[in-house]
C-alpha cells in the first residue's frame, strides 16, 4: 500500500472510531456544552471536523503518491 | 383554493417544468439517461447526492424521531458522516471502473467484475426490491405533507398521483438530468425551511437553543442519551445501526450509480469533503422536533411533529412554503429512485432474460417505459400496503446494504469471485428477511440488518476462497 494511501485511511478512521466505536463513553446527557447536551456535542464536534481530516487526506494522498495517481489504476 | 395551496401548486409545476426543459437538445441515449454523460461538476454532483440523502424522511421522520425517541435519532447525523468518509476511499475506484467499462448501472459493475449475468439479474433484483419500499416511503411523506400543509384542500392520496405522475414525466423527458436541476431548487427551499424553523422556534419560545436543551432535560432526564425514549434502541443499536445504514448508503442503486455522473475522480473525492457538511440541516430538524415535544406534548404520531409545530406558530403562507419544500423532498429522491428502478429492470433484468440481442436503443425505449411500470407498483403499495415511515427506511437499507461486501471485495480484493458474492448474498438477504419477518430486529440490541451483513461478508471471504472465477476482463 502507497505511503499516501496509509496516511489517508488512517486519518478516514478517525470518524468511525469517535463516532462509532466512543459511543458507549460519551453516552451522557452532562455536562452540557456550548448549550448542547453533552452527547450531542461529541457527535456534533467529530461531525465537523470530519471534512478537515478528509482534507487532510487529500492533501496527502496528492503529496505522497504519484501524481496521475487519482486518475489512473483500479485497487492497490 | 387557499394561499397554501397556490404556492404549493406554483413551486410544484414550476419544478416540473423545469425538470422538463432540463432535458431539451440533449441527445436521449444510455449515457446522457443514466450517468448524464458523464460531466457533472463538484457542485452538481453534490446537490444532486444531496438530494439523495435530503428526503421526505429528514423532514419528517428524523423530526418524528428527535419528537418521539430522543436520542436515537442522532444515528441520522452520525451515519451520513461515516457514509461520506466510505466515499472518500470506495467511490473514486467505483467512478474509474465506469469510466473505463462504460458501466450505467450498479449490476454492469458486478456483471463486469465478476463475470456473471446471472449476479447481475440478482443484484438487480434485490435492488428493485429495496427500492419500491424506499419510493413508498417517498410517496406517503408526500401526500401527507401536501394534504396538512394545504389544509386538507388536497387529499393525500390526490396529492400523491398527481406529484408522482408529474415526477415520472420529467424523469421520462430527462433522465437524469431533470432531477439533479429539480434537486437545486429542492435544496435551496429545504434548507431555507428547515432553518427558519428550527432556528426560529427555539429562539421565539424559549430564548434560544441552550434553554431549549436545559427545560427538556429538567422534564424529561435522560431523553437526550441513548436509548432516549424507546425500551430498545439503546447504545448497540445506534452503533449497529451507523455501521449498517453507513455502508449501506453509497450501496443504494441510485447514489453507486450517481457517482458514475460525476466528471472526474477527482471531482468525486472533493465532493466526499465537503458532504458532512450537509449535516447541518439536519441539526436544525432536530431542534424542530425537540422544540415541538416542549410546545406541542402528546401528538399521537411523531411523524406529524414538524408539520403541527409550523401550523401552530407560523402564518398559513409559510405552511404553504414549508409544504411545497416538504413536496420536493419528496419529488427528487422518488425522481432518482424511478429513474434507476427503470434502469436495472429494462438493462438488467429485462435484457439478458428475455432479449439478449436488444440494442442500446431498444433499452433506453425500455427504460422509459418501465418509469410508469415502477410508478404503478409504486403507487399500488402505497395505497394497499401501508407502514410506519421509519421501518420502510430500515427495510430498504437491510437490503441494499448487502452489496457491501461484493463491492468492497470487487474493488480491492483479487481473490473475490462470483461464487462468493452470489453465496454471501442469499445468505445476508436471507438473514435479514427472517429476522424482520419473525420479528426480531434488533436481535439482542443489534440491528438485524447488521447480523445479515456480517454473515454475508464472512461467507463472500470463505466462498471465495474455495472457488476461482474469471473476472470478465477486469484489470
Amino acid at each position: 500500500m502507497k505511503k499516501g494511501t496509509r496516511y489517508a485511511l488512517l486519518l478516514g478512521a478517525i470518524p468511525f472510531v469517535t463516532l462509532v466505536l466512543a459511543l458507549p463513553l460519551v453516552n451522557r446527557e452532562r455536562p452540557v456544552v456550548f448549550g448542547l447536551p453533552f452527547l450531542l456535542f461529541w457527535i456534533l464536534a467529530w461531525v465537523a471536523l470530519t471534512p478537515l481530516f478528509l482534507y487532510a487526506a487529500y492533501r496527502l494522498e496528492k503529496k505522497h503518491n504519484p501524481p496521475d495517481e487519482g486518475e489512473r489504476g483500479g485497487g492497490p | 383554493m387557499n394561499a397554501a395551496l397556490a404556492i404549493i401548486a406554483v413551486v410544484v409545476f414550476g419544478s416540473v417544468a423545469l425538470g422538463v426543459l432540463a432535458g431539451r437538445r440533449v441527445p436521449m441515449n444510455l449515457e446522457n439517461w443514466a450517468v448524464g454523460g458523464r460531466r457533472f461538476g463538484v457542485v452538481i454532483i453534490w446537490l444532486l447526492m444531496a438530494g439523495e440523502i435530503y428526503t421526505t424522511f429528514t423532514f419528517l421522520g428524523a423530526s418524528g424521531w428527535a419528537y418521539s425517541k430522543g436520542a436515537p435519532a442522532f444515528y441520522v447525523i452520525i451515519y451520513g458522516t461515516l457514509a461520506y468518509t466510505l466515499s472518500f476511499f470506495i467511490l473514486p475506484a467505483v467512478w474509474r471502473a465506469g469510466k473505463r467499462y462504460g458501466l450505467h448501472t450498479q449490476p454492469d459493475f458486478f456483471i463486469k467484475r465478476y463475470g456473471s449475468r446471472a449476479l447481475g439479474v440478482l443484484v438487480a433484483l434485490i435492488g428493485v426490491a429495496s427500492i419500491v419500499p424506499y419510493l413508498q416511503l417517498q410517496l406517503t411523506g408526500l401526500g401527507f405533507i401536501v394534504e396538512v400543509a394545504s389544509r386538507r384542500a388536497v387529499s393525500s392520496g390526490a396529492a400523491i398521483v398527481v406529484a408522482f405522475v408529474l415526477t415520472c414525466l420529467f424523469v421520462f423527458t430527462s433522465g437524469i438530468r431533470g432531477a439533479a436541476w429539480v434537486a437545486i431548487v429542492k435544496d435551496v427551499l429545504m434548507i431555507a425551511a428547515v432553518a427558519v424553523v428550527g432556528i426560529g422556534v427555539p429562539l421565539a419560545c424559549f430564548g434560544g437553543v441552550g434553554n431549549m436543551f436545559k427545560l427538556l432535560m429538567e422534564r424529561m432526564p435522560g431523553y437526550l442519551a441513548f436509548p432516549g425514549g424507546t425500551p430498545n434502541l439503546g447504545v448497540v443499536w445506534v452503533m449497529s445501526t451507523c455501521l449498517l445504514t453507513g455502508l449501506g448508503f453509497y450501496m443504494w442503486p441510485h447514489v453507486f450509480g450517481s457517482a458514475f455522473s460525476a466528471k472526474s475522480a477527482e471531482t468525486i473525492k472533493r465532493n466526499a469533503i465537503i458532504m458532512p457538511f450537509y449535516q447541518v440541516p439536519v441539526l436544525l430538524v432536530f431542534f424542530v422536533g425537540f422544540a415541538a415535544l416542549l410546545v406541542l406534548p402528546g401528538l399521537k404520531n411523531g411523524d406529524t411533529a414538524f408539520l403541527s409545530l409550523v401550523q401552530k406558530t407560523y402564518p398559513p403562507w409559510f405552511l404553504g412554503f414549508v409544504g411545497a419544500a416538504g413536496a420536493l423532498t419528496a419529488m427528487v429522491p422518488a425522481s432518482v429512485l424511478v429513474l434507476f428502478a427503470s434502469t436495472l429492470i429494462a438493462k438488467n433484468i429485462y435484457r439478458p432474460a428475455f432479449a439478449p440481442s436488444a440494442g442500446e436503443e431498444r433499452v433506453i425505449r425500455l427504460s422509459r417505459i418501465m418509469v410508469f411500470v415502477i410508478m404503478i407498483l409504486a403507487l399500488g403499495s402505497t395505497f394497499f400496503l401501508r407502514r410506519e415511515l421509519v421501518y420502510l427506511l430500515i427495510f430498504g437499507y437491510d437490503g441494499v446494504s448487502q452489496f457491501f461486501p461484493g463491492v468492497v471485495l470487487g474493488l480491492f480484493w483479487k481473490r473475490a469471485t462470483k461464487q462468493g458474492v452470489a453465496a454471501g448474498l442469499l445468505v445476508g438477504v436471507g438473514i435479514v428477511v427472517g429476522l424482520i419477518v419473525s420479528s426480531h430486529d434488533p436481535v439482542l440490541g443489534v440491528n438485524a440488518g447488521f447480523v445479515g451483513l456480517l454473515a454475508n461478508a464472512v461467507v463472500t471471504v470463505l466462498v471465495s476462497l474455495g472457488t476461482q472465477s474469471a473476472s470478465g476482463g477486469w484489470e
